[in-house]
């Protein structure tokens, strides 16, 4: 059997081959992303080991310390006294942030996450020595994990800093510039004194890496005196867990003990964790194409067996059983799918090196590393090929096993085509009306996201299930249309439906990628439409100061601002980690004297008021039952507690939870920092309003001053970022179905030879010819377009209403008519594009060849 | 000859030729695999008169069809269509002549599934963009007995009523000439007897040219005149033909000796 499987697989190569096509691109987008994303997540990890050579144990602020903030307790006195342990060689205190560098022209080096200044401290048993680097080439400095000076020295003094060696090529920084740079707040000017190699991963990641003097580094970074963390180096003897048990009992409650190997691990999870997300996303689309290549697979296997009726016919004759026959169609189906998943895993191995090749050349800055297959892809490539082509084969070879056997004597053998659809249509009109029903309610059921979920996927399958019934009335619209290409488009027309099984099963390859893309339109619009209207409703500032980073900034910015002529009102916003029974576990603090000219918080009682007060949203008052007057508590992350007065209960337009004065919360706060600042300039914003603020800011490149479009810009511009990659994602499914548009017109071609031949004989000509082939390819992918873009709308609006019923109440929907008449013109191109081979070849028929009787 | 005939002449004069060919040569293949398939033939076929072209298979009468018919390309030679030559006419003009000026019936697949009988009849009137002249249409209809079946498709029609629904194609647009291959090739002998009834009649009355190939004496003896072809030569012809006379002439082609 099989060896009949081997023999049939390869006379009917030309036919399966679109079939391979599709499981081969499915298979290696699977396997492209593993191996791509294991490259990157095992050449992350390696870079991150390496910046832990230089340390056996690391003492830092516990992971868990229950919202408190601990970072106060990695003092000068820890130091000295973990210096002291007698397992310990070294202790090193470091302290690290976000330092922004600015080029020679102003603007951020590298990208804004990545930039990294370092207090620069010589080791010592306890005792923070400032700068002893020895000047020279090469020689390796004490100055903590992995600096070696190249040229220089190392910084010693405020206004003092020494940037890596590949900064300083990329931005010609020699010693002796002044750079400026950003921390957190105004810009600061720094001398560079010397230029320095590090194995950091950062930088070799692409990001800057900025050392500062201790001092300089403590007070931007952490506090005078402190640290963000103390390294320790084993002495000779000691293994890291023993140094790791002395200095558990040396730290107070609060700070942790963790060995370098446990940090490796950890930054390996992160990792993991993070490419994992990215390949969730992949296989996701992966997963979609391949869904789709199944309509395809069940096309071609019915066709072949349609084609073979008499040949199995026989095989059942001279004794081979059902399941016989099952397992010979079955076996063919596996092995297309094994051949097409190896080569599959090869293309995806080869994708995933081009992609990073390509990604590096675009200046993606990815760190270099060796190609990782791991057992994953290799396994997952040719295991899902067998898998998706045997299931969808499933179906086609019960039908053969159901051929009679006299089939084989019989002289008309019609496929057993003929098959009533009234069952199928049935099930369809019945999962469709479920599923729409679903969908539709969601918004107003609990659980909604589930049930839309469900909806949705049933709704779909329904749709999927109904479209050979639907496939008649959509093509009968176009019928108008077709005729106006007379006779050809007639034919066109009612070829499109002469089989309604394989037309529904090739228009639904692309109603699944249609209709993903144009729910996904619907909903980029209407977020775009809803951010417009939200900021409209809600600004009232006319600036928006954050970091590049979104990182915090200092509080004397807002300060700095304040001074400022032009500025009549600013506030910051706060958000601080505290614990307030019944809301969310996020304080936020506005300056209340100012927030009413920067804010429409739309109260609907009360209002922001000076003193122990509060404000919340509406949904959390209502569920806690809290009332104006009401008294609530919130427990600040320093551990004291505060019970505050609710003088104000506003609307909740995006961002709910408790609000509060900055003046109760800046007290139990060690380190004052601001997400964002809201400034209000004497009239409106300006060009001359916007240069001072910057000029204020010491045109920091770390620092952005947006107004309320460029805000605004910068969401909806986020949006269609997000959208446009899931799109580019989607075209891989857009592709298959694009194969299975072509395999369709070329088994109809293929089946229709002689029909073609009496046409061409007849006096149809080969520009009718082809144009008969492109019209029923444009026929079946408009019907696949339309159901696409009906059952996207509809997702779209049932999505939205969902969002709108999860509090987002100013969600509003919006048909992106434009472009869902894009989606059904791309189906329209589809057609075209697919009708072009096939179209040839029915042009280029022998007519004698064809009218010829056997 | 042809050039005194005027266009739309439709008496069915004897004298006039409604196709001719000349010398016409059609090889297959090139060097070692040659074949040839037709050997200097000439030919020509009487307007309004039926013929039928029979010999042995591989005597070249199929090809012979298909090259007059503009279905095959001509190695050599010329073959017209009343006026126009078919050599060097491009493939857009060859299927404009077979739409316009030919009518065709062959042996079975005549007929597209998807139309009705009625549409199938007007089928290359339609690729033209022609409009069907109603009286004459209803005329060929009536007397092929395919009123009551004008709305239903081929596969509700019997094998004969489809080769009905051929013939009335062939004879809507008025072409210049019918060329029907072994159109009884797949009936049975009645059905077979009722639609080379009716192609004898299409000439009679309603002076069509008709070709007909075939390898059957009783179909042959319908025309007025048989061509007898063998290794792709004319090997004579036969004036009124009865089905003895045909058979008797077929035997001896086919026995040793009398090839030439």
């Amino acid at each position: 059997m099989i060896r009949t499987a081997w023999r049939n697989a390869l006379a009917h190569k030309a036919r399966l081959a679109m079939t391979m096509l599709a499981v081969l691109l499915g298979t290696a987008f699977v396997s492209g992303t593993l191996v791509f994303t294991g490259t990157l997540s095992g050449a992350y990890t390696r870079s991150s080991e390496k910046s832990f050579t230089d340390l056996d144990v690391q003492l830092r602020s516990a992971t868990n310390a229950g919202g408190h903030d601990t970072r106060r307790l990695l003092d000068e006195l820890l130091l000295r006294r973990a210096a002291a342990l007698p397992g310990a060689q070294r202790a090193t205190g470091t302290v690290s942030g976000f330092a922004a560098l600015a080029d020679r022209h102003g603007k951020l080096v590298g990208q804004g996450w990545k930039t990294r200044g370092v207090g620069y401290s010589s080791p010592g048993h306890g005792r923070p020595a400032h700068g002893s680097g020895a000047p020279g080439n090469g020689a390796s400095v004490d100055g903590g994990p992995g600096f070696s000076m190249v040229e220089g020295r190392g910084p010693v003094a405020a206004g003092e800093v020494a940037l890596d060696v590949k900064t300083a090529e990329r931005t010609g920084y020699r010693v002796g510039d002044s750079v400026r740079l950003s921390v957190s707040g105004p810009v600061l000017v720094g001398k560079v004194t010397g230029l320095f190699r590090t194995d950091d991963g950062n930088v070799a990641a692409g990001g800057t890496l900025t050392l500062f003097d201790t001092a300089t580094a403590q007070r931007l970074f952490a506090a005078p005196g402190h640290y963000n963390q103390i390294d320790l180096t084993a002495a000779p003897g000691t293994t890291p867990e023993r140094l790791k048990r002395e200095a558990a009992k040396l730290v107070p409650h609060g700070v942790e003990a963790v060995t370098a190997a446990e940090l490796t691990d950890e930054q390996a999870d992160e990792n993991t964790t993070s490419f994992r997300q990215l390949a969730q996303v992949l296989l996701g689309c992966a997963g979609i194409a391949l869904f789709v290549g199944v309509f395809l697979i069940v096309n071609t296997f019915t066709m072949l067996i349609d084609r073979r009726t008499r040949e199995l016919a026989l095989l059942r004759a001279v004794g081979a059983t059902r399941g016989q026959v099952v397992r010979a169609v079955l076996a063919e189906a596996g092995l297309v799918g094994l051949v097409a998943g190896a080569a599959g895993l090869a293309c995806g191995v080869g994708v995933a090196a081009v992609v990073r090749a390509v990604l590096s050349a675009a200046g993606a800055n990815l760190p270099d590393g060796p190609l990782v297959v791991g057992a994953a892809p290799v396994a997952a490539a040719p295991a899902l090929g067998v898998g998706v082509t045997v299931l969808a084969a499933w179906a086609p070879a019960r039908r053969a096993a159901k051929i009679p056997p006299v089939a084989a004597l019989s002289a008309v053998h019609a496929p057993p085509g003929a098959r009533s659809l009234a069952v199928r249509n049935t099930v369809g009109a019945v999962l469709a009306a479920i599923g729409a029903v679903l969908a539709a309610a969601a918004s107003a059921i609990p659980g909604g996201r589930i049930a839309l979920g469900l909806g949705a996927v049933l709704l779909m399958v329904g749709v999927l299930v109904l479209t050979p019934l639907l496939s008649r009335p959509v093509i009968a619209a176009a019928g108008p249309a077709l005729r106006r290409f007379g006779t050809a488009g007639r034919l066109a027309g009612q070829n499109a439906v002469r089989d309604p099984r394989r037309t529904a099963a090739t228009a639904s390859a692309l109603t699944i990628g249609l209709a993903l893309v144009a729910c996904l339109s619907v909903i980029g619009a209407s977020a775009n439409r809803t951010v417009k209207e939200l900021a409209a409703s809600n600004w009232r500032a006319d600036y928006q100061i954050t970091m590049a980073n979104d990182g915090p900034l200092t509080a004397g910015t807002e300060a700095a601002l304040r001074r400022l002529g032009e500025v009549t009102a600013t506030s910051p916003r706060r958000e601080v980690p505290a614990q307030v029974k019944g809301a969310e576990p996020t304080v936020v603090g506005f300056r209340a004297s100012d927030i009413d000219r920067l804010l429409d918080m739309h109260f609907a009682e009360g209002s922001f008021a000076p003193g122990n007060t509060a404000v919340v949203d509406r949904k959390t008052a209502d569920s806690n039952g809290w009332k104006l007057g009401d008294t609530i508590q919130v427990t600040w992350p320093d551990g004291f507690r505060s019970s505050l007065k609710l003088t104000g209960i506003y609307v909740n337009r995006l961002d709910g939870g408790v609000k509060t004065d900055i003046s109760v919360m800046d007290p139990h706060l060690n380190r004052v920092t601001d997400n964002q600042i809201m400034v209000k300039t004497e009239g409106g914003p300006s060009e001359r309003a916007e240069a001072a603020l910057r000029r204020t800011l010491g045109d920091s490149p770390a620092i952005k001053v947006e107004n309320k479009d460029e805000v605004v810009g910068g969401i909806t511009g986020t949006v269609g970022l997000v959208l446009n990659v899931l799109y580019g994602m989607l075209v891989l499914a857009v592709v298959i179905a694009v194969l299975g548009v072509v395999n369709t017109l070329a088994m109809s071609v293929h089946e229709r030879a002689r029909e073609i031949g009496l046409l061409r004989a007849v006096g149809l000509d080969r520009a009718e010819v082809r144009r008969m082939i492109r019209l029923e390819a444009v026929a079946i992918s408009l019907l696949g377009g339309v159901l696409g873009v009906l059952l996207g709308a509809f997702l779209g609006w049932a999505l939205g209403e969902l969002v709108a019923s999860l509090g987002f109440d100013s969600w509003t929907l919006v048909l992106p008519w434009g472009r869902l008449v894009l989606v059904v013109g791309a189906a329209a191109l589809v057609g075209v594009t697919a009708a072009v081979w096939p179209a040839r070849r029915a042009a280029r028929l022998d007519i004698l060849a064809a009218i010829r009787t056997e | 000859m042809s050039e005194t005939i005027p266009e739309t002449s439709e008496g069915g004069a004897a004298d006039a030729v409604a196709a001719r060919a000349e010398d016409l040569t059609k090889v297959y293949g090139q060097g070692e695999t040659e074949v040839v398939a037709l050997d200097r033939v000439t030919v020509a076929f009487g307007r309004g008169r039926f013929t039928a072209i029979m010999g042995p298979s591989g005597s070249g009468k199929s090809t012979l069809m298909h090259c007059m018919a503009g279905l095959d390309s001509i190695s050599a030679g010329s073959s017209r269509i009343e006026e126009v030559e078919l050599t060097g006419l491009d493939d857009r003009r060859l299927t404009r002549l077979r739409r316009d000026r030919i009518g065709f019936v062959f042996q079975a697949f005549n007929l597209l599934p998807t139309l009705t009988a009625s549409e199938n009849i007007t089928l290359p009137l339609d690729i033209a963009g022609r409009r069907p002249d109603p009286g004459w249409v209803e005329r060929i209809v009536t007397t092929l007995g395919l009123a009551r079946r004008l709305g239903h498709r081929p596969g509700e029609l019997s094998g004969g009523q489809q080769q009905r629904v051929a013939l009335a194609r062939a004879l809507a647009g008025r072409p210049a000439i019918i060329f029907a291959d072994e159109p009884t090739g797949n009936l049975d002998s009645r059905a077979g007897a009722e639609v080379l009834g009716f192609l004898r009649d299409s000439v009679r009355d309603l002076g069509q040219t008709v070709v007909m190939v075939t390898h059957d004496p009783v179909a042959a003896s319908y025309a007025d005149r048989v061509v007898f072809l063998a290794d792709g030569r004319v090997a004579g012809e036969l004036h009124e033909p009865t089905a003895d006379r045909v058979l008797d002439r077929v035997k001896a082609l086919d026995s040793p000796g009398t090839v030439s």
